[in-house]
């Protein structure tokens, strides 16, 4: 069976800064990848591409055996690509449920299917008690779940997850990482970008490390962290020599 | 939770219902010609906000050229009964559709524009119409149209006796405005212009196609407001441009909804019952030309509104459920 993502030879450029330069990875369907790499290594400006917020500048994404590559993002949801954002992007003066109500909508065209959906996502993220909460009134971590609820109630294929863990208590981060399990357990595959390596290597399937734009390793996450270029990577050479 | 919502929903209704009743009998009471004047224009704003309501309230695209689409209601409206002896029903349809159509015409490239740009596109758009519109002889040009009295009539919507019909007939389309917003407050388009306006991004990766709905809010919108300037050209039967085009009446459809709380359901109607009278006694009290006075004393409260509690007038209503919880 083909792939479920797969980016064929994906370049990015901003002016003449080469975010991505040849890119091509693949996620299976039901993994968990985990996508991972020092600050500015290209990882949000890959997940972008993959999102469809810009097309790339060159080569192509396929998604679930399309050529999704010139399709918008709001298309790209309707195929089941479902994210959140790293910054929070919630429906601020919108209720809780209704910010999942939008997301539900994609899949249900009757409002009270739509609804109903959208209690359901939110007690399957544990967010059924603060529904008719306004979404601006919500704590942080709360925030977090919500984008999640919001792409899960679009019923993806693929959830895009990036940074959801970062910036959470370890308890929070704990519940965070159960969540993600479960996703995976309905079905659904996950690619998240992450940056704390201790709470994303025990979750992962497979890692795939990015450095300055390109793939630098890709493989299992017990592999990956004891790889000399990632630990170069990340710590600068003096460190990989060592092991 | 569910239950919680459609109770909502349908007190919502009810509350609106007996309201109409409500205004309905009050000219029964009240006979001086003058007041039902300010009470047919309090509904006629009162609906016209509404509908600004929905691309601006709504959909967050603040447009301050609706005069445009007002205008464009009461002209085709008059041309059509003037020129070809149309019966101003069907004018009513055909200014809104027209005004609709106009709109996503203009939408197609100001839609890209974002924030402030999108809303200076529109003043400036609104004042092109109006220049169009005054050098065009064939529709009067600056002169403008008189309507020919024809005898009180249905048909015509003409009533030189009394003020009544269009007493009604402005209720009815509060009415219509009203139950419109409601009707898409809950629908797939509602929750969309919401998510467009708190957020773009994050609406298109749910699915949402942010051009669309906008272009579906201001069809919807254009065209409301063009049944209402259809109106105000057979109630006052006598146009020009500066009369139904000019830059107050995109004012006046905006501010009753910011006074009274922008993108809400009941906003607009409260906004246009305290401001449009209050406008239409300053007029007459503190002087006949001075088209500015009514201006200053609500601009001022608009400031005031905007200081004291930026949500607008409904807020002071209706505490948000989540400080209940």
């Amino acid at each position: 069976m083909t792939a479920l993502l797969e980016t064929r030879g994906v370049w990015q450029r901003f002016g003449g800064l080469v975010a991505n330069s040849d890119v091509s990875i693949s996620v299976g369907r039901g993994e968990i990848v985990g996508l991972i790499g020092p600050n500015g290594a290209g990882k949000s400006t890959l997940f972008n591409l993959i999102a469809g917020v810009l097309p790339p500048t060159q080569g192509s994404i396929w998604f679930d055996g399309v050529d999704v590559t010139a399709m918008p993002a709001a298309e790209r949801c309707q195929r089941g690509v479902g994210r959140t954002f790293q910054v929070v992007k919630s429906f601020e003066t919108m209720s809780v449920i209704d910010n999942v109500i939008v997301g539900a909508l994609v899949r249900n065209t009757v409002m009270r299917e739509a609804r109903r959906k959208a209690h359901e996502v939110l007690e399957f993220t544990g967010l059924a008690a603060r529904a008719d909460v306004l979404a601006s009134d919500l704590v942080p971590a709360e925030k977090r779940r919500l984008e999640v609820a919001r792409a899960l109630a679009t019923e993806p294929k693929l959830l895009l997850l990036d940074e959801v863990l970062t910036g959470l208590t370890p308890t929070e981060a704990q519940t965070g990482v159960a969540l993600v399990r479960k996703v995976r357990d309905t079905g659904v595959t996950v690619l998240m970008v992450e940056h704390v390596m201790e709470i994303v290597m025990p979750l992962v399937d497979r890692a795939i490390v990015l450095d300055l734009g390109k793939v630098l390793v890709e493989g299992k996450p017990n592999d990956v962290v004891r790889d000399p270029k990632v630990i170069s990577a990340y710590l600068g050479d003096r460190h990989a020599v060592g092991a | 939770m569910d239950k919680s919502f459609t109770e909502r929903r349908r007190r919502e209704l009810l509350v609106a219902a007996c309201l109409a009743v409500a205004a309905a009998l009050v000219p029964l009471f009240v006979k001086n010609p003058n007041v039902q004047n300010i009470m047919i224009l309090t509904l006629m704003f009162g609906a016209l906000s509404q509908s600004w309501n929905i691309l601006s309230g709504y959909c967050g695209q603040i447009s301050l050229g609706h005069a445009l689409y007002f205008g464009l209601g009461a002209y085709t409206t008059t041309l059509l009964f003037t020129k070809f002896g149309v019966p101003p029903w069907f004018g009513m349809l055909a200014g809104g559709v027209i005004s609709a159509v106009i709109a996503m015409a203009l939408g197609y490239p100001c839609f890209r524009l974002g924030g402030h740009y999108f809303a200076i596109a529109t003043i400036v758009i609104a004042e092109i119409g109006l220049l169009l519109i005054q050098n065009w002889d064939w529709a009067g040009a600056a002169l403008g149209i008189e309507m020919p009295v024809r005898g009180d009539s249905w048909l015509k919507f003409q009533f030189a006796r009394s003020k009544l019909p269009y007493f009604y007939f402005a209720l009815a389309l509060a009415c219509i405005a009203w139950i419109v917003t409601w009707w898409l407050e809950d629908s797939k388009w509602g929750y969309w212009w919401r998510a467009v306006k708190d957020n773009p991004d994050a609406a298109q990766s749910l699915g949402v196609v942010v051009f669309d709905s906008k272009m579906g809010a201001a069809a919807v919108s254009a065209f409301l407001v063009a049944v209402g300037g259809s109106f105000y050209a057979m109630y006052v039967s006598y146009i020009d441009p500066g009369s139904v085009m000019g830059f107050q009446f995109s004012l006046l459809m905006a501010l009753p909804a910011v006074l009274g709380g922008i993108g809400t359901l009941w906003g607009p109607l409260l906004g246009a019952v305290i401001l449009i009278p209050l406008t239409e006694l300053t007029r007459s009290y503190i002087g006949g030309s001075g088209r500015g006075v009514d201006l200053i004393v609500y601009g001022t409260l608009i400031v005031v509104i905007a200081l004291a509690r930026p949500e607008g007038l409904i807020g002071l209503f209706s505490r948000r459920k989540e400080t209940a919880r």
